[in-house]
């Protein structure tokens, strides 16, 4: 049992971090909110050109055959200051969507040069009535001549606004099916939303878009399995991102109670405020540990294996990790509640990935209602 | 970042696991498969047993009795101990004072007491609280007064769990009265036989005889009974301390009453189903079991720490917060989910098949956040140690 990374996971995590609080401090991100795309193609492909976009994939497909480990430093490191660059949503949901469910041409012609930063990807998956089930979609494929015609819409897609291609879930004659779609056809309508946190999301109408039979991923029916596992993929990002947002919440806390006074004295001498800090610190360090296990355990291929753990980290997210961010600003005070003051950036990124993926009581019945929950071993 | 154990690691389980069955006494086994109220006379039998098989003190030096296990197997014998459900043991001799003999003590005291505490001829315990010490516990005013090649001891300790069953005494006592309060106590080691020791047992809210209050009046101890040096006690304290925090992390607890909760409901039925089935009190366990999962990570982190002999982290500081909070919240839902049951006391037979009798101890785990350095001392420690923030 070793929770420690490997030397090149260190340096990764050394490089990532150094970037993060050099080249995309938090002033940056703040700068991009009001931006058309709200990040930066440039520096995308400057990640691209490190390596960074193509670390889950295998060096069969371009990539550098990383674990999810790998992912998650990287994920929480960017978290650290905010980078605003789309990683979860062009390389977890859409890359590691297109690796498993694609072929080599398909690899080739959408996966290749998003692993270079050349062009980004983004999963429509989610509709107004499906809530966090996968596999509810009402959006159609309806066979037309050789391909598909796809009608419905898509909501929240995350990179949505600005991806090259989008990896789109649809009900073909033979169940939930994907399809990459490039956010240029036409009869695609796109409406972009501001999310909470400072990023962009879009809503997408299909109004008879069609499609090649070489834009469908996979066979048909193969799109909820698919998306199923990609979803367990998506909560460890959010978690992973969590680890990186709730201890930066923390230090920035911790060194306010250190600086702010008031009747005289430093804040953090009064025990009140000792004792919360405390239990924020022991809430992150449990957000923490239970996220190396879901980490570790998000890419086995056994759903008994890796469900456990990652609804238990999304979990933990959901509740320590949102009171830490509560007790956060509580403890910031008036200033905490400024647009002005960094901490509220924090607290708001921390609700978005809260709201994604599952959130608690999604991930408690899912763990309830595991098999293994009802035999008595735990 | 690897969380499996080894091969071999996982044979040595196996090894465990199929021992303790074969070695385990029949009626103790049926305790162990049902309620788990082991007396402390079926503590010392297994003791025994462990001890002959030489599995009694595994984090023990090799040469002074212990099995000569790294951390991953020292890890796994403990799981699986807890997991076949087996009587825990006396932690005082084994757990405390044991290892602060190996850490601190003369040649003289390695050979008079560690053989003892293996072969389970003398049992501990701790006298450390006073009527008027508790969290500050430097402020003590039991005495030993010097009186040439021994010590008078006169005053009163109290929560001295399991007195009435032990030995010894393992006592910090205040040699010097005119220093700093740290400064003046020392760590004493007392036969409970000596003429002036009173022992009287009082009842927990369990019901359950375990504390005592111990009184000593003119009590003669040789002076080669102080460990680590005479004013030396208050940093013998603290190193103690370190041992108790892993143990205090709950694991095994927490665990058994996860299954035990389980168990109850899958068999009461609550609007005509088990309420195991019921979506609403099968999401109050998940919630509880996914938060012991987070627990149990922050443990393991500890114990890979100790495999690689490098220093606990940081994090290992919530262990002692964190599970027993938790071993409260599980004793407080299994009590609800017997709802109406939940009133038994010892189930005298008046609510079988299925329920356990889990009030006493439901009742017994209210002082766990207490012993131990309270939870409120835990946080003013942490916050000043860990977090470093300012002192008043």
């Amino acid at each position: 049992m070793d929770f420690e990374l490997d030397p090149d996971q260190q340096m990764l995590a050394k490089t990532v971090a150094d970037f993060a609080k050099n080249e995309s401090p938090v002033a940056r991100f703040r700068s991009l909110r009001d931006d058309e795309i709200g990040y930066d193609p440039a520096v995308w492909k400057k990640m691209g050109e490190l390596g960074w976009l193509g670390i889950p994939f295998s060096e069969s497909l371009g990539g550098f055959g990383g674990g999810f480990v790998d992912c998650a430093i990287v994920l929480e490191n960017l978290a650290a200051t905010l980078v605003p660059e789309p990683y979860l949503a062009s390389v977890v949901l859409g890359g590691m969507t297109l690796a498993r469910a694609g072929n080599a041409s398909q690899h080739a012609a959408y996966l290749a040069p998003m692993i270079e930063g050349e062009t980004s990807l983004a999963l429509a998956y989610s509709e107004a009535q499906s809530r966090y089930d996968v596999g509810a979609v009402e959006t159609t494929a309806a066979p037309d001549g050789a391909g598909y015609r796809i009608a419905g819409e898509k909501v929240w897609v995350l990179n949505g606004h600005h991806a090259d291609q989008l990896i789109v879930s649809a009900k073909a004659p033979g169940g939930v099916s994907l399809f990459v779609v490039p956010r240029d056809a036409p009869g695609l309508r796109v409406k972009v939303a501001k999310t909470i946190d400072g990023h962009k999301a879009a809503f997408i109408r299909f109004e008879d878009v069609t499609v090649g039979a070489d834009a469908r991923l996979g066979e048909e029916g193969s799109g909820t399995a698919v998306l199923d596992r990609t979803m367990d993929f998506a909560a460890a990002a959010a978690v992973a991102e969590g680890v990186g947002i709730a201890s930066t919440m923390l230090q920035m806390t911790v060194d306010y109670l250190g600086t702010r006074e008031q009747f005289g004295v430093k804040i953090g001498s009064f025990q009140a405020l000792q004792h919360r800090a405390v239990d924020m610190y022991a809430e992150t360090e449990l957000l923490r540990s239970i996220s190396m296990a879901a980490m570790v355990r998000a890419d086995d291929d056994d759903s008994s294996v890796r469900r456990g753990d990652i609804s238990a980290a999304k979990y933990q997210l959901a509740t320590g990790g949102i009171w830490v961010a509560q007790q956060s600003l509580q403890l910031h005070g008036g200033i905490g509640v400024t647009d002005e003051h960094d901490i509220g950036l924090y607290f708001k990124r921390m609700y978005a990935l809260n709201a994604l993926f599952g959130d608690q009581e999604h991930h408690v019945a899912r763990f309830a209602n595991d098999p293994a929950f009802a035999e008595a071993a735990v | 970042m690897d969380l499996s154990f080894t091969e071999e690691e996982e044979a040595f389980r196996q090894e465990v696991r199929d021992w303790i069955p074969a070695a385990m006494p029949e009626d103790m086994l049926e305790t162990a498969r049902g309620a788990g109220d082991f007396t402390p006379e079926d503590s010392a039998t297994w003791h025994k047993i462990l001890y002959e098989k030489g599995w009694v003190a595994p984090h023990w030096p090799k040469e002074l009795g212990g099995t000569g296990w790294d951390a991953a197997r020292r890890f796994i014998f403990a799981e699986e101990m807890e997991l076949a459900g087996a009587p825990p043991l006396s932690v005082f001799g084994l757990g405390m004072v044991g290892p602060l003999i190996v850490s601190y003590g003369t040649d003289a005291q390695k050979e008079r007491f560690l053989p003892k505490i293996l072969s389970a001829e003398e049992f501990w315990c701790q006298g450390y609280s006073e009527p008027g010490s508790g969290s500050d516990l430097a402020s003590l005013r039991t005495t030993a007064e010097d009186a040439g090649d021994h010590f008078i001891v006169n005053g009163q300790k109290t929560w001295t769990s399991f007195a009435q069953y032990a030995d010894w005494i393992f006592c910090l006592v205040r040699t010097d009265p005119s220093v700093k309060k740290q400064a003046g106590i020392t760590f004493l080691l007392i036969d409970l036989k000596s003429p002036g020791v009173q022992v009287k047992p009082m009842m927990t809210l369990g019901h359950t005889p375990a504390f005592c209050d111990t009184f000593f009046d003119n009590v003669k101890v040789p002076k080669e009974n102080v460990v680590g040096g005479i004013n030396q006690g208050w940093t013998m304290a603290k190193a103690l301390l370190g041992h108790e925090r892993t143990l205090l992390a709950m694991i095994g607890p927490s665990r058994n009453v996860l299954q035990k909760l389980k168990r109850i409901a899958a068999h009461k039925t609550a609007n005509g189903r088990p309420m195991l089935e019921d979506p609403v009190w099968r999401a109050r366990i998940a919630r509880l079991e996914m938060r012991f999962r987070a627990h149990l990570m922050v443990s393991y982190r500890a114990l890979a720490d100790q495999q690689k002999g490098k220093m606990p982290g940081p994090e290992t500081s919530i262990l002692k917060l964190v599970g027993t909070e938790l071993i409260q919240e599980l004793t407080e839902l299994a009590m609800e989910v017997m709802g109406e049951s939940s009133l038994t006391w010892y189930n005298e037979g008046v609510c079988l098949p299925v329920e356990e009798s889990i009030g006493p101890y439901f009742c017994y785990e209210r002082a766990a956040t207490i012993y131990g350095g309270s939870n409120e001392i835990q946080r003013n420690v942490i916050a000043k140690m860990i977090l470093q923030l300012p002192s008043s």
